[in-house]
């Protein structure tokens, strides 16, 4: 392979992370306030990478992006209506939703692993709409379980009307309690005519990060961790090998959701209020979303993935949507070019990562037809020479 | 060898798929360290017998077998391939059953991997433990060793060359602890010569090891030269169960596909042809399954000109290539003309059209009516049956009653049992659904017709019917047909010659009355004879 080669692979390879970095420089002159960027950034990143790193587990085992992760983040919020509701304050309010929302996260793991274990293939797209479906359970339990089947003490989250939970959840009580646990402030930097402000680096959140990006690094080296790589390469071989393939896929979903389930616990304690009945609607979209930008694609991903992919939209969200006003003079498309960017960075990548297989597989086919005649032309100059001695 | 005391022995196994018998009463005994070579056609039963061997669902499922199965003579009876594996046996198949981007060593021991516990163990099982790398490696050497090839254990499977994959496989089986009996189906198909010869040796090591191997091959050389003893499968019977010593590879492929009556040739047998009209030269076609590497015939004019081989070999993949249905290059020739490959429409154009061996997905519009269809190819290509709306070139309609016509003729030509031209392809049987195929084929009036496994899954009678309206076609109408078959009997009692695939690669080209032996030969990857090369020329 020569140089020009290599360079236009490696380009088709890490086309979309190319492309989001130039869109987001671009726009980075027009954004205005760019010293504030590497602030929010941080605060951006911290909040959103756990949830990202949900995502990996369920690619390793082959089953694509898990788009119902929402299921976990729904049951992250049960935990946390519990835990405003009993007024479970600071970081152990945090530990209290977690507890009450482990079971019923793995219980929607177990039900979604199980779904999507019958329609081998199509994980992707009936992860999605599974998520879409059990929303609606969601909404059901938050709306009119709460208050008439399930407890609710404090009548400052209850709907009037006497059951349900109030449309927005002040989540005062749990606030940054776990960004603010220990955190350092850097002081802030002049560079030029450019004044950086402040970053707060929540050191805490960071280091949960790492800790789990840890645990998917020793994960992999796990039987379970062996077991699924081989699940996701090929299902025949792997189950002809004995490897029960339905258990360790459904075994994938539920970390998978268990993990979405911590992660958007984090989430939201970074922020001030919760949407009650749609704060996942968004979930699954950014974490793919970001996950895809970094790199990965529906058949691989790794922490780098990750971590690039987090950094790199959350980037994009900085500039873009602000400076969109400025460029076209009008308020709104701030909100009309996020949404554009994140679902057509996760169409991109799909139909990327789709053209690319094929001219993967093409490319080894052509080899492979090479290399058969070779061996055909050695062959017979071999017949050749033994037919003259 | 003991003869006493055979380690595996199957006695009268019997199985048919819904009546049809694909084996009838075949026994044999196979004994400690004993390679014994199994051979036969394609459809002997081969696939058949290690299946029942290996207990795969598939045999329960379609109604079980007679007969029974020993190990050390006492009956066994496996419900799954892992009880198999349990008792000792292990089996390397045709298709390679590696996870690609694992190494040599973590295929070797997949799920069998060596582990150390880890702190979750206690929590969440043995599957949380870690794996150790080392002895991983170390273990997979071993069984490397074992088999005495060459292969680096850290290197992908995806990067290997297919020889290598293929001892990867083998490792795999041998790693198993207790392993007695080991079955390789076709374990050089996909093997450079010398990668053959390696492999071979490995066998023989493994057989002094006390390993007893079955080794199904059509490379007759290979088998005799390794096999102690050699059993022939023909039709589902044991044909031949004799000692490989002092026996030539052309007694062996007599035996294989010897049968018992001659087919009758049709009349004609000195024909005349015209001017050569199709030529391919170096032809490669890039299809799943039948690839084709090198391939450079030359049909004449008015000629039926047949193309044979084993499943896998690339027979399939030539008018797929040729009429730009799978990825193709190299040089093709129509009357002089080059035909523009990958392009399914200007191959049509020029002339040629293409019966499918994929009747219900490429050949048929399995929810529409006969008469849609028959004329549905040459409305598409030819603007057949359409009529301009009010002389307009933009906006035409279909010309129904055409239509209709046209099938009610093809209809009556061919002897299609339907219940009208209206009734639905999908509802005809096999033979009737082949026989609109060609129709539809006939009615662009092709001057040259590639035909793929015009027979397949049709019952006898029909068989005919297909066949005799081929001949029919080419006599009458001067269509130069080239004709695709497994089946050689059938190639043999129209086809005016007769091309063997092996390898991507034309082996040798046959008059219709050559000697089976010969056919055979080509088919077994042993080159032409002088004869074959006369013909060729």
């Amino acid at each position: 392979m020569n140089g020009l080669q290599k360079n236009s692979r490696f380009l088709r390879d890490n086309l979309v992370v190319f492309i989001f970095l130039a869109l987001s420089l671009a726009a980075l002159p027009f954004s205005g306030q760019a010293g504030a960027i590497p602030d929010n950034l941080m605060a951006r990143v911290t909040r959103n990478a756990f949830l990202v790193f949900a995502l990996i587990i369920p690619i390793y085992a082959g089953m694509g992006i898990n788009f119902s992760m929402t299921l976990g983040a729904m049951a992250g919020q049960i935990g946390l209506i519990f835990c405003v509701d009993w007024n479970v304050v600071g970081v152990w309010g945090l530990l209290f939703s977690a507890v009450i929302g482990t079971p019923i996260a793995i219980l929607f793991g177990l039900l979604a692993g199980s779904v999507l274990n019958r329609c081998k293939g199509r994980e992707m797209v009936t992860s999605l709409i599974l998520g879409f479906f059990m929303e609606g359970v969601y909404q059901l339990i938050v709306l009119y379980m709460f208050g008439s089947v399930l407890p609710l003490r404090s009548p400052n989250i209850e709907l009037s009307r006497g059951y349900g939970v109030r449309n927005i959840l002040n989540l005062a009580t749990v606030r940054g309690s776990l960004d603010d646990l220990v955190a350092i402030k850097t002081p802030a930097i002049s560079l030029g005519g450019l004044v950086l402000s402040p970053v707060k680096i929540p050191l805490v959140t960071i280091a949960i990060i790492v800790a789990l990006a840890f645990f998917i690094v020793w994960f992999k080296k796990t039987k379970l961790g062996q077991d699924m790589r081989a699940v996701g390469n090929d299902m025949a071989v792997a189950k002809a090998a004995g490897i029960n393939v339905d258990r360790t896929r459904i075994i994938s979903i539920v970390i998978s959701t268990v993990l979405a389930c911590y992660g958007q616990i984090i989430f939201l304690q970074s922020i001030n209020n919760m949407m009650t009945t749609d704060a996942q609607s968004q979930t699954g979209f950014m974490a793919a979303a970001a996950i895809l930008v970094g790199g990965a694609t529906a058949s691989h991903a790794s922490i780098k993935n990750v971590l690039i992919g987090v950094t790199l939209l959350h980037f994009m969200f900085e500039t873009v949507p602000n400076a969109a006003p400025r460029v076209f003079g009008q308020a709104d498309v701030a909100e009309y070019f996020r949404s554009f960017l994140s679902f057509g960075v996760i169409a991109l990548s799909l139909v990327l990562h789709a053209y690319r297989e094929k001219k993967k597989e093409e490319e080894a086919r052509r080899a492979n037809r090479i290399a058969a005649g070779e061996t055909a032309a050695a062959n017979a100059a071999a017949a050749a020479e033994g037919g003259r001695a | 060898m003991d003869e006493d005391c055979p380690l595996l022995s199957l006695e009268h196994i019997t199985k048919d798929f819904d009546g049809t018998v694909v084996l009838s009463d075949v026994s044999f005994k196979l004994c400690k360290g004993e390679i014994l070579g199994l051979v036969g056609e394609n459809g002997a039963g081969k696939t058949t017998l290690m299946r029942i061997l290996f207990g795969m669902p598939v045999i329960a499922e379609t109604g079980g077998f007679q007969g029974r199965c020993c190990i050390d003579g006492e009956s066994v009876d496996f419900k799954s391939p892992f009880d198999a594996l349990d008792a000792g046996i292990g089996m390397v198949h045709q298709e390679f059953s590696l996870i690609s981007a694992f190494t040599t060593a973590e295929n070797i021991l997949l799920n069998r991997e060596c582990t150390h516990p880890s702190f979750l163990n206690e929590v969440f099982g043995d599957r949380m433990s870690v794996l150790d790398r080392d002895a991983i490696r170390e273990r997979a050497e071993r069984s490397i060793e074992k088999l005495g090839v060459k292969l680096d254990p850290d290197m992908l499977v995806s990067e290997m060359p297919v020889g290598h994959k293929q001892f990867t496989e083998i490792a795999r089986e041998i790693n198993r602890d207790g392993i007695r009996v080991l079955v390789l189906d076709e374990p050089t198909a996909v093997l450079t010569e010398s990668e053959a010869e390696v492999l071979l040796s490995g066998m023989r090591s493994l057989a002094d090891q006390g390993i007893s191997i079955i080794f199904i091959s059509h490379r007759l050389h290979e088998v005799l030269e390794v096999a102690d003893r050699i059993v022939v499968l023909r039709d589902g019977k044991l044909v031949k169960d004799v000692s490989a010593k002092g026996v030539t590879v052309k007694e062996v492929s007599a035996w294989m596909v010897g049968r018992d009556v001659e087919a009758k040739r049709a009349s004609g047998a000195h024909r005349e042809f015209g001017p050569e009209f199709l030529r391919l030269d170096k032809l490669w076609v890039d299809m799943p399954g039948e690839r084709v590497n090198e391939v450079s015939i030359s049909v004449r004019k008015g000629e039926i000109f047949g193309i044979g081989g084993l499943a896998g070999q690339g027979k399939l993949g030539i008018p797929n290539g040729v009429m730009g249905l799978q990825l193709a290059g190299g040089e093709a020739l129509l009357d002089g003309q080059a035909i523009p490959l990958n392009d399914p429409r200007a191959a049509l154009s020029m002339g040629m059209a293409f019966v499918s061996e994929d009747r219900r997905g490429v050949g048929l519009l399995l929810d529409e009516s006969l008469d849609w269809n028959i004329a549905f190819t040459a409305m598409q290509i030819q603007d057949r049956y359409l009529k301009p709306f009010l002389g307009s070139r933009f906006l035409r309609f279909r010309d129904d009653r055409g239509m209709r016509e046209l099938a009610q003729e093809y209809v009556d030509a061919l002897e299609i049992k339907c219940t009208g031209v209206r009734q639905r392809a999908k509802e005809l049987s096999g033979g009737n659904q082949q026989k609109v195929c060609l129709a539809k084929a006939f009615a662009i009036k092709p001057k040259l017709l590639f035909v793929s496994e015009p027979t397949r899954g049709i019952d006898v009678g029909a068989k005919r019917l297909v066949l005799d309206a081929l001949l029919k076609y080419n006599r009458e109408n001067g269509m130069t047909i080239v004709m695709i078959s497994s089946e050689l009997e059938e190639l043999r009692s129209i086809c005016d010659r007769i091309a063997i695939v092996d390898e991507g690669r034309v082996a040798g080209i046959l008059p219709p009355e050559a000697h089976l032996e010969d056919f055979g030969l080509l088919m077994s990857g042993r080159g032409a004879t002088e004869e074959a090369r006369v013909a060729n020329a």
